[in-house]
């Protein structure tokens, strides 16, 4: 589904601050395959998935999503095929509009956008069956500014409309790092429901170790702008988080200094 | 106030809420500040003067919006594809259109229309009689407003409003934010350009230098209607744009009465501008210092 190839990409080429933050990436995902990502601060995790999304230009290498080449197509293009939930809640819904005006723009992905009304009955109706899906009372406040909502529950909203129309690539970058425990744990149990209903090619990086082997069906440790382990099949069955440490402590010569990925 | 002013008030009120709907757009809408406002309005005014000399004055009004929707849309261009800010811009827009203005007005700076048919003149004639400018001005505005209103609540309408409050998810779900920017301060400067075709028509009078600080006006209408009548709801904040745009025009008139010499117009409109968008740190201050105050007054007992 999601093929990458030798992608590279460096910040401020030339000046003192150059920094390289994928150093070529090769990567292949299957059909159906949920891939978790962790790494320290630096890593390349986010920028791997800006690249994917077509928030940045690559300086090398190409992306290929359902066997079409990407590399050069404009992130709008890119997104009617992929879904997104950013780490803010802020960025993935419109505060001043309603709950059902969200839906409704998110409803309208990859169709043409012109004077057609905005939302119908029978978009109505659906909206409600899936905000139902959510369990968090949404369903009945459909006409409420998105505003008004905490946190958790735009983030929740925001995970409904990435999948509204069925991507072929669900990108989640830290989607649960700003919310707090108890409803974190509830996005990331809701975040499984739906990949697992759709069959969804997903990527997700996670600061929580733990997490990043409980969900999933493969998991990649980044390093320096490197994918530094790939655990699939048995062995990721087998892995504890204690011996995951050891194990990036031992290829990366590093410390793990990151308190909050070993908190988390 | 004698009735004729207030009458006049209105008639203004109304003509200028189409130019405040327009701003209404580019601030409030797509949250961004679009200066090419003054250049457009002119330009709409110089339109529907040159028609109206000719005996076109309703297809002015027709001509005058696709001329305002092209200065728009060369803003919006100026600002996705060469990555110049907003307010930049529309600066730039502006000062072209200066040049533009004149050169539609034939190298002349103002152009009289007295004796000459306009909308409002034309209509004389029917049963609406001496209220003409307020009827048609109204009709015109009631049926704006209705089209806008309709617009926002289709699919491009939300795309629209969404693109003005997060961009970055609009781009997230599959749509051209550089398109929504276009048609939105197309749709913008032309109804600025419609209000400045019925202005002309409606003062028998255009001259070049006449959108100076119209865009400061728009934005207090905008914002004065937003204070006083409100913003729970999308037809709610459009009408109050509207009367927004009235009520300016009768502190400006009430202004005028008690003894304001009309030179200092512009200086008026830019404090009340200031106040208004200065109101939500003021209150702040106030209940801020009114909090200190009561609890001085409670320390100075537990004292005694």
């Amino acid at each position: 589904m999601l093929r990458i190839e030798s992608l590279s990409k460096t910040f401020g080429k030339g000046s003192t601050n150059e920094k390289v933050a994928l150093n070529e990436i090769n990567l292949v995902l299957q059909e159906g395959e949920f891939l978790t990502i962790i790494g320290g601060n630096g890593a390349g995790k986010s920028t791997l998935l800006n690249c994917i999304s077509g928030v940045y230009e690559i300086d090398e290498g190409r992306i290929i999503l359902d066997s079409k080449d990407v590399t050069f197509a404009p992130e709008y293009k890119r997104s009617r095929h992929i879904g997104r939930v950013f780490q803010d809640p802020l960025r993935g819904t419109a505060h001043d509009m309603t709950i059902e005006e969200n839906l409704a723009i998110a409803f309208a992905k990859g169709k043409s956008v012109g004077l057609q009304p905005g939302v119908t009955k029978k978009d109505m109706t659906l909206f409600k069956e899936r905000l139902a899906l959510l369990e968090l009372g949404l369903e009945n406040r459909i006409k409420q500014k998105v505003g008004l909502l905490s946190g958790g529950q735009r983030q929740a909203l925001t995970l409904l409309m990435a999948t509204l129309i069925k991507p072929k690539l669900l990108l989640l970058d830290e989607h649960t790092a700003a919310l707090d425990p108890t409803i974190a744990r509830k996005v990331l149990s809701l975040t499984r429901k739906l990949v697992a209903e759709e069959k969804l090619c997903t990527l997700m990086i996670t600061h929580n170790m733990k997490a990043s082997l409980e969900y999933g069906t493969r998991t990649i440790m980044m390093h320096e702008g490197k994918i530094m382990m790939d655990l699939q099949g048995q062995e990721r069955k087998d892995m504890t988080v204690d011996r995951l440490i050891e194990q990036f402590e031992k290829r990366s010569g590093a410390e793990l200094d990151n308190d909050r990925m070993l908190l988390g | 106030m004698s009735v004729m002013v207030l009458m006049g008030s209105f008639e203004l009120g109304i003509i200028y809420a189409i130019m405040a709907l327009g701003v209404f757009i580019s601030f409030r809408t797509l949250n961004m500040p679009d200066l090419s406002v003054d250049g457009s309005f002119v330009l709409g005014a110089a339109v529907s003067a040159v028609m109206t000399l000719s005996g076109h004055p309703f297809l002015a009004l027709g001509v005058a919006f696709i001329a305002g929707c092209g200065a728009g849309s060369i803003t919006a261009l100026l600002h996705t594809k060469l990555k110049i800010q907003p307010l930049l811009a529309g600066i730039l827009t502006m000062l072209a259109l200066y040049s533009l203005n004149l050169k539609v007005m034939d190298g002349r700076a103002n152009i009289p229309l007295i004796n000459k048919v306009t909308v409002f003149s034309a209509l004389q004639e029917t049963a609406i009689g001496d209220y003409s400018k307020l009827v048609f001005s109204l009709a015109v505005l009631t049926l704006l407003l209705l089209i806008l209103f309709l617009f926002l609540k289709t699919r491009l309408g939300f795309v629209l409003r969404a693109t003005g409050d997060n961009d970055h998810m609009v781009r997230a779900l599959g749509v051209n934010t550089d398109s929504v920017i276009l048609v939105g301060l197309a749709i913008s400067n032309g109804l600025v350009a419609v209000a400045g075709a019925l202005i002309a028509q409606s003062q028998s009078y255009v001259d070049v230098g006449m959108g100076i600080g119209m865009v400061v006006i728009g934005l207090a209408s905008v914002i004065i209607g937003e204070v006083v009548f409100g913003i729970s709801s999308l037809l709610r904040r459009l009408i109050a744009v509207v009367l927004g745009s009235v009520l300016y025009r009768l502190i400006i008139a009430i202004a005028l009465e008690i003894g304001m010499p009309a030179t200092d117009l512009k200086l008026v409109s830019a404090v009340i501008v200031a106040l208004a968008m200065a109101m939500p740190i003021i209150k702040k201050r106030l209940s801020v210092v009114k909090r200190k105050s009561s609890l001085r007054g409670r320390s100075k007992k537990t004292d005694a």
